[in-house]
């Protein structure tokens, strides 16, 4: 039985599950709005010295990854879709493409930043700065900063699927799929914010 | 069956000590430990503030119960009083500690609606004040760079240390910005549950502008709360990383900008003031109208007030920036602003004037309690005015001024409007009496010894006393009279107002011993909290209750007693009709 079911529950009020995140999706928005605000803030500042950085991210690698991200949300949709007809089978095998969609995503994610460090783009960038070049080297402490976070939010993501597929795979708390879907499609949004800021603005 | 449907859908289940008292998911057992929690790190912040108070009092002489104190100890001292202060004992006991108890008893629920997540923001925040704690004792000390967190002094771990990664992130300062961010993610936590839970769970009838102004004033906070704070999240992992990485995010060598922390901090910094303060008024709406025995005067217009001040407090932050080279015209905006923010509050004070007026005022422990608060806090809010003008606050920033401008809103906030609190609700979560002539006794010297400590301050500041030096020899201007002996006045106050707050521990032992029984409703208040027993059951409520009434129905000659109970239904036969009309739609979550 879920938490959901107390006598005190209005009509017609949303279910409590999908209004709590919701709530978590607004905290988390302002989370990703200060850091892309700081990060546009030095960008409209040194406009030439980080499109010169962002010119050596992977344009490709970050498309990938778009495609990757967009197509889990349409994953972790018929999985919702599937939850509201409670089949339980279906659920889970688009639940695991999903996963195997943020395992996906990761993985580029791993390839891009080993591109990237062996090039000597780091966190602190130690080779920039001694060229003298500091403000470039703040465009990668930006870059590693967003993105990870992202990713973190990514792994976060696909853990909750998981613990979400183990009661499904009992029949029980189907209404999560849904919950988890939203929180996904949310990933997937900051995603939609960061590929242009990072990736595309050269 | 409300009470027993939450749970596991059994009607009836074992708490063992554990359950009940340590992993508790109820929501009063929560509300009560972070109370506990908060006080006792009142008390640490007590007696740091008596440590450096007795320094700057008597600089250079071995202070009592510490020893001697050297600069570097006195700037920590004073970092983590305020940080202790604000983030672990007005966040805990106001926001956490009163929401946790009062917003399901107010709006008649069994319990939050989610009390695992609610349970879980508990234990990260106790995780948090360990951490904080655990921040003194490493090698190199605690903090010592202000409570603000103003890089470069925050940033400089990794520069100070070997460039060591396990060093850096063991160090005072990183272990102190990791404890911000856990008590941040633990109240976000409790945000997210306090807003769900009035949102979804109230009872039957109770419609918005039956809730009782606490409520609406805790999640108009908790609204506030969670949309400021969010910047700061990321603004603190970017201060982390400066620190145990080494990026140059604040650091103006590498590009960076220490301005964007004081942005991120004071965007939320700012609005912390009316989270505090919109729970603290709360308070401060319940108990004058049960103890003036009238309703509460333009009730949704103090709502629709405090909202506007919600969203006016988002946009002055940088009022706190006027020294830190923001440009000119944008002071002015942020001092307009900050100045147009007073009028929602004098809104709310005008209102609550009004509801004493005429009123039969009875005087209780809790009621004067109240008044002080109302009394000092005008103050605090009148001198905020003066600073909100950046023409003056260019001279008194960072003096003693804004030290005693800032205890005297903080302090009434924090210390008076939770013992309103505390002498009103004891009964009624404890189910024991406190004893009301110590109450009394501990407001007035309370009342006497803050005054004394903080009021002397203002004209410090005004003669230019700083208020980051440890000490003022070379000061020529503060080391004369009457400012010395100003000094040590505020300092033997302070003394004294740690001291009066043990007649508060005495009382609180005196009456848990008590063998009598609280009464349930002892003050005739009309809320949904006092119509169940002493202290709530688990479930709050035996029977689902619902709502009929408004919550400050008092004095109605119509009616036999002074107040009318919330879920007193006048129209008895009526009872079923309605009952099958608020009867929950079953299906509402398995599948949507």
């Amino acid at each position: 039985m879920s938490q959901q079911q107390t006598l005190s529950v209005p009509p017609k009020a949303i279910p409590q599950g999908r209004l709590g995140i919701w709530i978590l999706i607004a905290g988390e928005l302002v989370i990703f709005g200060g850091l892309i605000a700081a990060y546009l803030m030095n960008r409209l500042r040194y406009p030439d010295q980080w499109s010169e950085q962002a010119a050596h991210t992977s344009t490709f690698f970050g498309a990938f990854n778009t495609v990757v991200l967009l197509f889990s949300s349409y994953s972790i949709v018929r999985a919702h879709a599937a939850a509201t007809r409670a089949q339980v089978n279906k659920v889970l095998v688009w639940m695991s493409i999903t996963i195997g969609c943020g395992l996906l995503f990761l993985v580029n994610k791993t390839i891009e930043y080993s591109g990237e460090i062996s090039h000597g783009f780091t966190m602190t960038s130690p080779r920039l700065q001694e060229a003298g070049n500091q403000i470039g080297s703040l465009f990668w402490s930006f870059y590693y900063t967003m993105t990870g976070l992202h990713g973190t939010h990514v792994l976060a993501g696909m853990v909750a699927m998981l613990i979400v597929m183990a009661g499904v795979r009992k029949g029980k708390n189907l209404h999560r799929v849904e919950l988890v879907g939203m929180y996904w499609h949310m990933v997937d949004l900051i995603w939609i914010f960061l590929f242009p800021l990072l990736y595309i603005a050269k | 069956m409300g009470q027993a449907i939450h749970l596991n859908g059994n009607g009836h289940h074992e708490q063992s000590f554990w359950t009940k008292y340590l992993f508790s998911t109820d929501h009063k057992t929560i509300g009560m430990q972070y109370i506990i929690t908060g006080l006792f790190m009142a008390a640490i912040g007590g007696f740091l503030a008596y440590v450096f108070r007795m320094n700057l009092a008597f600089p250079g002489e071995a202070i009592p119960l510490f020893g001697e104190l050297g600069p570097q100890q006195y700037n920590m001292l004073v970092t983590n009083h305020g940080m202790i202060m604000v983030l672990w004992v007005a966040m805990p006991i106001l926001v956490s500690g009163l929401g946790n108890l009062l917003i399901p008893t107010m709006i008649g629920t069994d319990d939050m609606a989610f009390p695992t997540v609610n349970m879980l923001s508990y234990w990260i925040f106790l995780l948090s004040s360990v951490v904080l704690l655990a921040s003194f004792f490493v090698p190199g000390g605690g903090f010592a760079g202000g409570w603000t967190l103003y890089p470069p002094l925050s940033a400089g771990a990794y520069a100070d240390t070997s460039p060591d990664f396990f060093t850096a992130l063991f160090s005072g300062t990183s272990l102190f910005i990791l404890a911000v961010a856990l008590e941040i993610v633990s109240m976000l936590m409790g945000g997210i549950n306090f807003l769900v839970t009035t949102i979804n769970k109230r009872a039957p009838g109770m419609s918005a502008f039956k809730m009782p102004v606490m409520v609406w004033f805790l999640c108009i906070a908790s609204l506030d709360f969670m949309f400021s704070v969010a910047p700061l999240v990321a603004g603190a992992v970017m201060l982390l990383f400066d620190n145990i990485l080494g990026t140059g995010f604040y650091d103006p060598v590498r590009g960076g900008d220490p301005v964007l922390f004081q942005h991120l901090f004071w965007f939320f910094g700012h609005p912390e003031v009316y989270v505090i303060l919109l729970p603290a008024l709360g308070v401060i709406g319940e108990i004058i109208t049960v103890f003036s025995r009238k309703p509460l005067f333009a009730y949704r217009t103090i709502v629709k007030l405090s909202l506007i001040a919600a969203v006016l407090a988002i946009v002055v932050w940088a009022h706190h920036q006027f020294i830190a080279g923001i440009d000119p015209r944008m002071a002015t905006f942020f001092s307009v602003g900050t100045i147009i923010i007073s009028i929602p509050f004098a809104g709310v004070f005008l209102s609550y004037m009004a509801t004493l007026w005429g009123g039969s005022i009875r005087f209780s422990a809790a009621m004067i309690w109240a008044l002080g608060f109302i009394g000092l806090f005008l103050i605090g809010g009148l001198t905020g005015l003066f600073l909100g003008s950046n023409t003056f606050d260019i001279y008194a920033h960072d003096t003693y001024f804004v030290v005693a401008h800032f205890h005297y809103t903080l302090f009434p906030i924090v210390f008076f409007a939770f013992f309103a609190a505390f002498y009103y609700w004891f009964p009624k979560f404890v189910g024991k009496q406190l004893n009301e002539k110590l109450g009394k006794i501990h407001f007035w010297l309370t009342f006497v010894f803050f005054n004394g400590t903080f009021f002397l301050l203002f004209f410090n500041g005004l003669m230019g006393q700083h208020r980051r030096v440890h000490d003022y020899s070379l000061f020529s201007n503060v080391i004369q009279e009457p400012y010395i002996t100003f000094e040590k006045i505020s300092t033997v106050c302070a003394i004294l107002l740690i001291v009066s707050q043990f007649i508060f521990l005495y009382n609180l032992v005196i009456s848990l011993r008590k063998k009598e029984r609280a009464p349930s409703n002892p003050w005739n208040a009309a809320t949904l909290e006092w119509q169940t027993s002493s202290p709530p059951p688990h479930g709050n409520f035996p029977v689902p209750v619902k709502v009929y009434h408004g919550p400050y129905e008092y004095s109605n000659p119509s009616f036999s007693l002074d107040y009318v109970p919330q879920n007193y239904d006048e129209r008895i036969m009526d009872t079923e009709s309605k009952q099958d009309q608020y009867e929950p739609t079953a299906d509402i979550i398995s599948t949507t």
